[in-house]
């Protein structure tokens, strides 16, 4: 498989002394589903907000498509998207709206088209024409996820996005996202604190702790390196290191 | 740098406009408002004994020009914050469009409402207090130009700070722009001013462009002297509003806060 995410030696200092992520290197390729695992604090969200160019590294670096994230940032985010349970569209919008601005910003050829198809995926082409504001937070996310695939991005970042929806949705969810995961080949970075969806999800797993990698490879591998029934137990090994 | 990115986010708030009475209210509700109490007053003023002569002229000139420096700052920050208020920031930030092409499309968005609330107030003066604001002339161009231009450094600097402060500091969208008030000199001659706030408004563009007005009212020659003055403090300020934006903009990823922000 080819590596479309490089990332060496990637370390983020805060207020000089404070190490959010600590010298960690990992690859992610075309394809994979990668997911990143970690107690609160363990640098997840610096790692995700740095291969966004959301924060600028002390030092390491990050590649994708071989190209420099600070250097050639216009270039890699419009093959790039993200969605994150914790942000949102602008309420007064229709999703249509929301979703034709967005198409615009990315450049998307037959966006109108490409709305329709999306909406007809994620079944919520009913709520095309609703105010985002009337939507439940369930529907949100769907158009927020409507929104990360609108450019048929190569690399997607996903930061907990089945967190407000329900079981049946998530499901559902989860199955769309490994479906478009085959039929495009596209490499998703996935976040969540929900321990059986990374297992079902996940081709690899990352797990952090205090800004270091303390294992990476397939959830099984993990599980057996760790002693542990299923990720969740594995989860609590490296949170609790005094209970191991 | 891409037209059409910039226009993408220009759309983004016109549907806004288009959905939102509150934000619709914002364009033209206060502004009218300030029109309607301060004209009646001024009215009421001029028809006193011993009034200033053109009295109406000066107070309601000032006053739509005032607006207009107004509202191109908050076409600026205020925009800012919706994006902000409805969690849409790091959206746009993790979009292939740049800071430069960001705060363009801000500057464009500042335009049009400008030009939506002083088409309201021109013709409201007019149909109210008889009050014509083209009879100041060809010198209203570059006395509105210059209005516009600072309006915008100090938007550009505002959003700088929210961006940089967070949400605390969301009061300075509609805080900053009156700071320059009294220093501007909008209702009254710098000469009124105690010597000290004179040296300060020697340094403000919109002192210089309200005195530009008074004389162009007054009947004086072409106020050459105080738009140049006014044109190149500006040509300063818009240049030092940018680059203090794009150092913020710096700060704010190396400290990790544009997430913070936009959540």
């Amino acid at each position: 498989m080819k590596s479309i995410v490089e990332v060496r030696g990637l370390t983020k200092v805060f207020n000089k002394y404070k190490k959010a992520v600590d010298g960690i290197s990992f690859d992610m390729y075309e394809g994979e589903i990668l997911g990143l695992i970690g107690p609160n604090g363990a640098g997840k969200t610096t790692t995700l907000q740095m291969l966004l160019g959301l924060t600028t590294p002390t030092g390491g670096e990050i590649k994708i498509f071989g190209l420099d994230i600070n250097k050639d940032r216009e270039e890699i985010l419009r093959q790039v998207n993200f969605s994150s349970s914790y942000i949102s569209l602008p309420y007064s919008l229709t999703v249509e709206e929301n979703l034709t601005v967005f198409s615009r910003l990315y450049g998307v050829k037959n966006y109108k088209d490409r709305i329709t198809e999306l909406l007809r995926t994620f079944e919520i082409e009913d709520i095309r024409r609703l105010p985002t504001r009337r939507l439940s937070s369930g529907q949100i996310t769907r158009v927020c996820l409507c929104k990360a695939l609108l450019n048929s991005p190569r690399v997607l970042f996903l930061d907990e996005p089945t967190a407000s929806l329900d079981p049946d949705i998530a499901d559902k969810t989860r199955h769309l996202l490994k479906k478009i995961r085959g039929e495009q080949g596209l490499a998703i970075l996935y976040t969540s604190h929900n321990m059986k969806e990374m297992e079902e999800m996940c081709d690899r797993v990352i797990f952090m702790d205090k800004g270091r990698i303390i294992a990476m490879g397939d959830p099984d591998s993990i599980m057996r390196e760790w002693k542990g029934r299923n990720l969740e137990e594995v989860f609590l090994k490296i949170a609790r290191p005094g209970e191991r | 740098m891409s037209f059409q990115r910039i226009l993408a986010y220009t759309v983004r708030h016109l549907y806004l406009y288009k959905r939102s009475m509150p934000r619709l209210m914002e364009v033209f509700y206060w502004p009218v408002l300030d029109l309607l109490v301060w004209g009646f007053v001024t009215l009421y003023l001029s028809r006193q004994s011993g009034a200033v002569p053109q009295f109406v002229t000066f107070f309601l000139g000032a006053l739509i020009l005032w607006d207009i420096l107004f509202r191109s700052q908050q076409g600026i920050s205020v925009s800012f914050l919706e994006d902000i208020w409805s969690r849409n920031l790091l959206n746009i930030f993790v979009s292939p469009m740049s800071a430069v092409e960001y705060v363009l499309s801000l500057l464009f968005l500042s335009i049009i409402k400008l030009l939506l609330t002083s088409t309201v107030m021109v013709t409201l003066a007019w149909f109210l207090y008889h009050f014509n604001i083209f009879t100041i002339g060809f010198a209203l161009v570059p006395l509105i130009l210059n209005l516009v231009v600072m309006g915008w450094a100090v938007g550009i600097v505002t959003t700088a700070l929210i961006l940089r402060f967070g949400q605390e500091a969301e009061v300075l969208a509609w805080g900053v722009a009156l700071l320059f008030q009294p220093v501007s000199a909008v209702f009254y001659p710098v000469a009124v001013l105690p010597w000290f706030l004179r040296a300060v408004a020697n340094y403000v563009p919109a002192a210089h462009v309200f005195e530009g007005m008074r004389m162009v009212i007054e009947g004086q020659a072409f106020p050459a002297r105080e738009l140049a003055w006014a044109t190149g403090l500006n040509v300063f300020y818009i240049i030092f509003s940018v680059l203090f934006f794009y150092w913020n903009f710096k700060v704010v990823k190396r400290k990790g806060l544009l997430a913070k922000v936009g959540e």
